[in-house]
């Protein structure tokens, strides 16, 4: 017993993705999706009035809970993405669905618990089966009213009201039960499912509240009360935490405040060495939200907007216009800095994963694939972005590009779409710079041939370790084998930084690694043009930019290529900066 | 009782946001509201069975009214169909 609580206490380091920024210290509010667990029952003539009733005020409390999670919607999000939550609501008004429910009650007697998860499984499997993605998508939102009827006719109450600040932990929180916690006083939210651009993680960010998701097995790690640390920055989760952790975060939480002070100094100064060489240091964005909050902090644009967070609680593909009106907003609120956007990337864990069901997501049908496969879609967006681009500081980006004969094809969509609107007789951006990511490795080994088709290369370093090495970083197993620092990670960069160069393409870097301070120096002296962070970050990697002679993150870079593990490279850059940064908390 | 073929002219087809329109205008009529769609039926005042009909762009439905006010509610109803359910074509 006492080991079990010597055991239970040690502290419990889990790393998820990045949800939302911010640090929080706090106690949890475990919440759990309802699961139904269903008993057949047969119902005596003199019980089904009981029944009926019992089924019908479920229906009333669920309308009553939706109701309010829909108005709440619609004042945080705003009619369009708040559409999903209207639907719903119809759902519990449908005639037909509820006289078969009712007249089955009387003909058949079976508990109506049966009958709901009976006649809304009918309707589940046509919309399943229909050929149609949004149809199948629409799956989901029966389940979810579904089982707030089942919920509500077993007597559980939506918990929705908590006290105190809480830190909520969930293994599966649902878009619509966040944002109802959100009237609460919430700290931030932890989930185990959900990538970097899921619902929830948009949510929370639109929502400005500390998020980690994709964090496996918290839910069962945790217990309600325990005191937890989320550092939605890093993507960390720490339950048990010590003393020193502890002082340790509360110490990073206030150097975050701070920096916004301190180093607001930063703000109006570029990203240069000591002896004039000078890089991009450049801000990646999801929401037009963050636009105000990139110029705070100082950014040479944005290297990487996510297009996909339009589709933020959507249903459907925005329409031309809408998109127009989003990028122009961007591409003007950046002027005369340049915005990249790239198109958009849906497909492996974000936003179709109901809609087509695949083995293996991660290589599947995903970034161009899709688009290619969709050039209506396509053709849309590009018009969109070409319509936003008279101001000449927009570049288009492609995400998970592995063929010369893709980007090939995606260009002629573009020609295809500037001949459309020169049809039309509007105005865009003839000379509109183009790009791709390099996230798988066979687009790295081609870098040289790709950066001859477009004017930059963008590498996603999140996809490409994972790719590279074989390792999923959601997997608790592996996770550890997911190394920033691995040697042929390194090589793979410099690889990739050479060859385009040659090329005459400029090389960004816009995954986690270029917001990690501990690999700045390192990526500098590989020759990298373009870093693009989280804006949290921005100014602390500006600070080491401009601490250091470019000749010296050269030799650095020189250095770490000859080294042959991780740890080893590691151990030399945690010296270097601590040498150079004393300040700087490093991971 | 009427019967109206009416076509799917948004790109989108119909998805929630249209079905959920189709369901708030055959709400205010008294009359039967039945839509056809390769031999299936359904009901058109449930919202379930139109978004389960998952009709796309280009498609016909046969709409089928019964009942009092089933003059005004054919022809509001074909408006609705006509105006592409104000969505992009």
């Amino acid at each position: 017993m006492t080991d079990q609580t010597a055991q239970t206490r040690q502290e419990v380091k889990l790393r998820g993705i990045p949800g939302a920024p911010g640090i929080v210290i706090g106690p949890v509010y475990l919440h759990r999706k309802h699961d139904p667990a269903i008993t057949a029952r047969t119902i005596t003539p003199g019980e089904v009035n009981r029944e009926l009733d019992r089924f019908l005020q479920s229906v009333e409390r669920s309308k009553k809970e939706l109701t309010k999670i829909f108005d709440f919607a619609e004042k945080k999000l705003g009619a369009d993405q708040s559409q999903i939550f209207e639907a719903q609501l119809m759902i519990l008004d449908d005639p037909t669905l509820f006289d078969a429910i009712r007249k089955r009650l009387l003909k058949e007697r079976k508990n109506v618990e049966v009958l709901i998860q009976e006649e809304f499984g009918k309707y589940h499997e046509m919309l399943l089966a229909s050929k149609d993605e949004y149809a199948r998508a629409r799956a989901d939102d029966l389940d979810d009213v579904r089982n707030r009827i089942l919920r509500n006719l077993q007597d559980e109450k939506l918990v929705s009201r908590i006290d105190g600040s809480r830190i909520i932990v969930s293994p599966n929180l649902a878009a619509a039960d966040a944002l109802i916690f959100s009237r609460n006083d919430v700290l931030a939210y932890v989930t185990e499912v959900g990538g970097a651009t899921s619902h929830m993680a948009l949510l929370a960010r639109a929502l400005k509240i500390p998020a980690v998701v994709g964090v496996h097995q918290v839910a069962t790690l945790v217990k309600p009360d325990d005191t937890v640390i989320v550092d939605g920055y890093n993507g960390l989760v720490i339950l048990h935490p010590t003393p020193e952790s502890i002082r340790h975060f509360e110490k990073k939480q206030e150097q975050y405040h701070s920096f916004e002070e301190t180093l607001s100094a930063l703000r109006d100064l570029p990203a240069e060495t000591l002896d004039g060489h000078r890089v991009h240091l450049a801000a990646n964005i999801e929401l037009a939200q963050e636009l105000d909050f990139i110029k705070v902090q100082g950014a040479d644009g944005i290297g990487l907007y996510r297009s996909e967070s339009l589709l933020l609680g959507r249903e459907l593909f925005p329409s031309e216009d809408e998109q127009y009106e989003e990028y122009r907003r961007i591409a003007e609120a950046v002027f005369p800095k340049h915005a990249i956007i790239r198109t958009f990337d849906i497909g492996g864990d974000k936003f179709m994963a109901a809609a087509v069901r695949e083995n293996n997501p991660f290589l599947g049908w995903r970034g161009i694939r899709v688009m290619l496969d969709r050039p209506r879609l396509f053709l849309d967006q590009l018009r969109a972005i070409l319509r936003a681009s008279t101001l000449k500081n927009l570049a288009v980006m492609f995400p998970m590009v592995t063929s010369i004969k893709e980007v090939q094809l995606a260009k002629q969509l573009l020609t295809q779409a500037k001949d459309d609107l020169r049809a039309r007789g509007i105005a865009f951006d003839d000379a509109i710079k183009i790009g791709v990511m390099i996230e798988v490795p066979g687009a790295a080994i081609i870098a040289d041939h790709l950066a001859r088709e477009v004017n930059f290369l963008s590498i996603g370093t999140n996809d490409l370790i994972q790719y590279l090495l074989a390792v999923d970083r959601g997997n608790d197993i592996v996770s550890d084998l997911f190394q920033e620092f691995h040697p042929a990670v390194i090589r793979f960069l410099r690889r990739i930084i050479e060859r385009g160069k040659q090329e005459h393409a400029w090389v960004g870097l816009c995954g986690e690694m270029a917001g990690d301070p501990m690999a700045t120096l390192l990526l500098l002296g590989l020759g990298l043009d373009e870093f693009s962070v989280v804006p949290t970050v921005l100014p602390e990697i500006k600070k080491i930019i401009r601490s250091v002679h470019f000749t010296e993150a050269k030799h650095i870079a020189e250095r770490v290529l000859t080294m042959q593990s991780e740890d080893e490279i590691k151990a030399f850059l945690r010296h270097m900066m601590k040498l150079k940064f004393p300040e700087i908390p490093i991971g | 009782m009427i019967t109206r073929d009416v076509t799917i002219r948004n790109r989108a087809g119909l998805h929630t946001r249209p079905a959920a329109a189709i369901v708030k205008l055959a709400a205010k009529y008294k009359a039967e509201f039945w839509i056809e769609k390769d031999g299936v039926e359904i009901n058109g005042k449930s919202i379930i069975g139109v978004m389960t009909l998952a009709a796309e762009q280009g498609s016909t439905l046969s709409l089928r009214f019964e009942g009092p006010d089933e003059g005004a509610f054919a022809e509001a109803m074909a408006q609705l169909f006509e105006s592409a359910f104000g969505e992009p074509t």
